[in-house]
């Protein structure tokens, strides 16, 4: 490939006589035993992929039945309560069976063992169970869907959860908890990986960014989750024998259980955008050819929040009566929190600087996340500020903004980093056009999505309301129409990337001329990943190395 | 807000009128509508300086410009500048939210007072006059009005929109907000909290009337007895005033005039008198001995309803003097007809 100066730095070998290597982790076992009784991280990669994929659109086809309800005014669609149950399914089955696992379940899985040099995660069996609580979880939440369903909202508000619904809430409960072992296994494996098993030469700060940001995620998935478990059995336990620890006529307190769920699910948020965070690095970085500017402030940052979104839980219930003192300390450290995420933001866009850039689909992707994560970032702002909270809180201002940061921000990143490592996973290229178009669909869908949502919330429009008052219709349609084209743009990838899996281009070892380690060994990777155990000589993200490393390959050769 | 006045007036005038944006009906809503403005700004400066950067740089140095990188290592010039300067914007916004936070929170002393029972799926509103109203709320013109609010079941939220007031409504826990409206008219009000089934069907109307059109509409729709009237006739049935009668031989302390005032309890600890404190005392009497009695008193969880506590917090509040508290206490020790409560709900009238 001596080509002139193009526009792309795709190099794929000579098709006529590629293909996929003889012997990698695919083809070397068959059978759905090897893959259901599999200890490779990789296959287990795998195995997340399909299984969040498939819950990804269900979750997605009740945000699709939630906006068609919202179409017009009158609740004239679905029954109150089968709406309940709607938007209830929808957050549960995307934040704890999609958005939690996303990344760091399947690219973190498949990755972070090969960037480290390793030969698998340290504990590939409770890597497995890990997999297996996850469907447990997930079955469990579709039979409670399938049983008829749970209308709590996602939040599992006491009273109202504890005392006043006859849904299959201890069902869901249970669905969660489960899946939050899944996450906690996860966590427990990478932090154990990343101190133990890297290889020789990797030190801290040599670890590519995308190890960084799973290790802060990893840290809070360990440490957080856990308070959800308990939050939720005691619901359980509050349901069943009625043990009244938030209930106020037996001494308990409401608000208690608000504090102990946002306690994990705050640090949740982070949890879930992190691993986004880490895919950003890696294709910004790649796709300018460049070291990520100021790589410490990018890796300290990661921790920087990690530790911040601990402390910030309580600017959820700022108009629940809280001491105002304990509110002034919230606020304040809601402001310290978003402080890394700009660091994060300009030290991407200054990479690009002086690089030298393409604009391949997952760069097109990051870019995405770029703006609308800014966006999404700026507006918590907005809800960290206590008197703007007020007027804000509960209302689609807040949807809108959280879906800027969970949807815009890390759904593009997932999809950035599926795109960017699909030739590794897959040992095939996705189609380069259709993907583009497919990243460009999403954007402006995204957009006019949840772009009219801001203003909804300003005026005032509740969240969960089967029914709203006239003079919000229009932009409720906006709404609407965005989400259909949000929903062509999450079809095509799903299509596509199926089709490349048998007539995709065969992509080689290193198709973007990236410099992780990952792409030095051959696509789809060995079950052992590495012939010998790499020793890493050079910094992250070394480009003259790679230069290097490449020029002797070829003499060599030739 | 640099804007001038009149600019400004314009501009939310007109982004009202196209839908866009909510009235500006109360004394608070301008200063949070300020804030938001400077936020909006600052979320537009810094998308475009973040779209700005990233399209100036795609294109000079995209490859076909620029076919070799530079490497660079960082700067920490540049690290401290939008470390600091990002800071520094979340900041400001952190003191103006703290203000207005207080000042959206903190009643004015001369606050006229209604109370609010959220419970699936109706807000009631009570008047200390004795007007109930379901799914509605008639106040006045310029007149600071607080809200002591309370849910009978789960977790509410009273919204009112065009006023730029929300407040979780809670069980178990008086809650207020208070507010002074600006503008006649009729307003949205939002139960924003979800709350089960009707969530989006608990929602009503808050109608704001001139002083004169607000004293007709008193008078019109009383229900005869104001609150502290309803409040004086439990005092007497469920047989508080055998205890707290105001003697030297009383087996309760007096509450004449202790609303407001700052009480020992037998722990030593002092405690202000207000309406949470009255509404526990009545249903944990054992948390909150006074200094000096026994702790005797039984509790009413699960006799009296949150509008019947309503009503007695109301009679204390205004209770000045034991007179009369003496005087039911003799007529209903001498088994004359001693005044009934009503039963719950009959005395509301829903307001059109």
């Amino acid at each position: 490939m001596s080509a002139a100066i193009g526009n792309t730095i795709v190099s794929l070998p000579d098709q006529t006589t590629a293909q996929i290597p003889k012997r990698n982790y695919i083809n070397n076992e068959h059978g759905l035993l090897s893959w259901l009784l599999t200890g490779d991280h990789k296959r287990i990669a795998i195995l997340y992929l399909i299984s969040i994929t498939f819950f990804f659109f269900i979750g997605g086809a009740f945000a699709g039945l939630i906006r068609l309800e919202l179409l017009t005014p009158q609740p004239d669609l679905v029954s109150s309560d089968t709406y309940n149950k709607f938007f209830t399914m929808h957050g549960i089955i995307m934040i704890f069976l999609f958005l939690v696992p996303s990344v760091p379940a399947t690219l973190g899985n498949f990755l972070i063992p090969i960037m480290l040099g390793a030969k698998d995660l340290a504990f590939p069996k409770i890597n497995l169970l890990s997999w297996y609580l996850y469907v447990i979880g997930g079955t469990l939440t579709l039979a409670a869907l399938v049983l008829g369903g749970v209308d709590t909202g996602w939040t599992f508000t006491t009273p109202l959860s504890t005392h006043y619904l006859n849904t299959h809430v201890i069902t869901a409960a249970m669905a969660i908890f489960i899946a939050g072992f899944a996450s906690i296994f996860t966590g427990l494996n990478f932090i154990v990986t990343i101190h133990r098993m890297r290889c020789p030469g990797m030190t801290w700060f040599r670890m590519p960014l995308f190890v960084w940001a799973h290790y802060a995620a990893s840290l809070l998935m360990v440490l957080g989750t856990p308070v959800l478990a308990i939050a939720l059995v005691l619901v359980a336990l509050e349901r069943i024998f009625g043990i009244g620890v938030f209930d106020p006529t037996k001494g308990g307190d409401p608000l208690l259980f608000q504090h102990l769920f946002w306690f994990y699910s705050h640090p949740a948020v982070y949890i879930m955008i992190l691993p986004g965070m880490g895919v950003i690095s890696e294709v910004i970085s790649t796709f300018s050819r460049k070291r990520i500017f100021g790589y410490t402030a990018v890796a300290f940052s990661s921790v920087a929040i990690a530790l911040f979104g601990f402390f910030v839980w309580e600017h959820h219930m700022f108009i629940m009566g809280v001491s105002n003192y304990s509110a002034l300390v919230f606020s304040l450290l809601t402001m310290l929190v978003a402080v890394p995420s700009a660091i994060k933001i300009f030290n991407w866009a200054f990479t690009l600087q002086k690089g030298s850039i393409t604009f391949e689909t997952p760069m097109l992707y990051s870019f995405g996340f770029m703006g609308l994560f800014t966006i999404g970032g700026l507006t918590g702002v907005f809800l960290g500020s206590l008197g703007m909270d007020i007027h804000l809180t509960e209302t689609y201002f807040i949807v809108a903004h959280f879906h800027f940061v969970m949807v815009g921000g890390m759904l593009m990143a997932f999809l950035a980093g599926i795109h960017f490592w699909w030739p590794k996973m897959t040992g095939r290229m996705y189609p380069e056009s259709l993907s583009k178009l497919a990243a460009v669909t999403t954007f402006i869908g995204f957009n006019l999505t949840f772009l009219p949502q801001f203003i909804l919330g300003y005026l005032g429009m509740p969240r969960r309301y089967h029914a709203y008052p006239p003079e919000f219709q229009v932009l409720n349609v906006l709404s609407t129409a965005g989400a259909t084209v949000l929903g062509v743009g999450y079809m095509l990838p799903m299509l596509y990337l199926a089709w490349s899996l048998k007539y995709g281009a065969i992509a080689g070892d290193n198709p973007w001329q990236a410099t992780g380690l990952e792409w030095q060994i051959q696509s789809p990777p060995l079950t052992e990943n590495f012939t010998e155990t790499p020793i890493m000589d050079h910094e992250a993200y070394d480009y003259e190395w790679l230069a290097n490393k490449t020029k002797k390959e070829v003499t060599t050769v030739g | 807000m640099g804007l001038s006045p009149v600019l400004w007036q314009f501009l939310v005038k007109w982004l009202h009128n196209s839908s866009l944006f909510p009235a500006e009906a109360s004394g608070i809503s301008p200063y949070v509508d300020a804030l938001y403005f400077f936020l909006v700004m600052m979320t537009i400066v810094g998308t475009a300086l973040v779209a700005v950067l990233l399209l100036v740089f795609s294109i000079r140095y995209r490859r076909e410009k620029n076919p070799v990188a530079t490497q660079i290592e960082g700067s920490t010039l540049l690290e401290a500048t939008w470390t600091i300067i990002p800071l520094a914007i979340f900041l400001v916004t952190f003191v103006w939210g703290a203000l207005l936070y207080f000042r959206i929170y903190n009643p004015p002393a001369n606050a006229m007072n209604i109370y609010i029972v959220g419970k699936q799926w109706m807000w009631k509103a009570e008047h200390p006059g004795g007007q109930h109203e379901i799914n509605a709320l008639h106040v006045p013109l310029g007149k600071p009005v607080q809200l002591t609010m309370i849910s009978q079941d789960v977790f509410h939220s009273f919204s009112i929109p065009d006023f730029r007031i929300k407040r979780e409504v809670i069980p178990g826990r008086y809650s207020t907000v208070w507010f002074e409206a600006t503008q006649v008219g009729t307003y949205h009000l939002f139960c924003t909290q979800y709350c089960g089934t009707q969530h989006s069907g608990m929602v009503g109307e808050v109608t704001v009337l001139t002083p004169q059109d607000y004293k007709k509409w008193l008078d019109q729709s009383t229900s005869g007895q104001s609150l502290a009237q309803n409040g004086e006739r439990l005092f007497a049935s469920m047989g508080c005033n055998s205890c707290h009668s105001g003697t030297a031989a009383a087996r309760g302390p007096s509450l004449a005039g202790v609303y407001g005032s700052k009480l020992t309890l037998t722990d030593g600890s002092q405690i202000l008198v207000d309406d949470a404190y009255l509404r526990d005392a009545i249903l944990n009497p054992s948390k909150h001995v006074t200094a000096g009695f026994a702790p005797i008193m039984p509790t009413y969880q699960g006799q009296l309803s949150e509008d019947g506590l309503i009503d007695l917090v109301e009679f204390i509040k205004n209770m000045q003097s034991n007179y009369r508290v003496q005087q039911t206490f003799v007529t209903s020790a001498s088994g004359e007809s001693a005044p009934t409560t009503p039963p719950q709900g009959t005395n509301e009238t829903v307001n059109p």
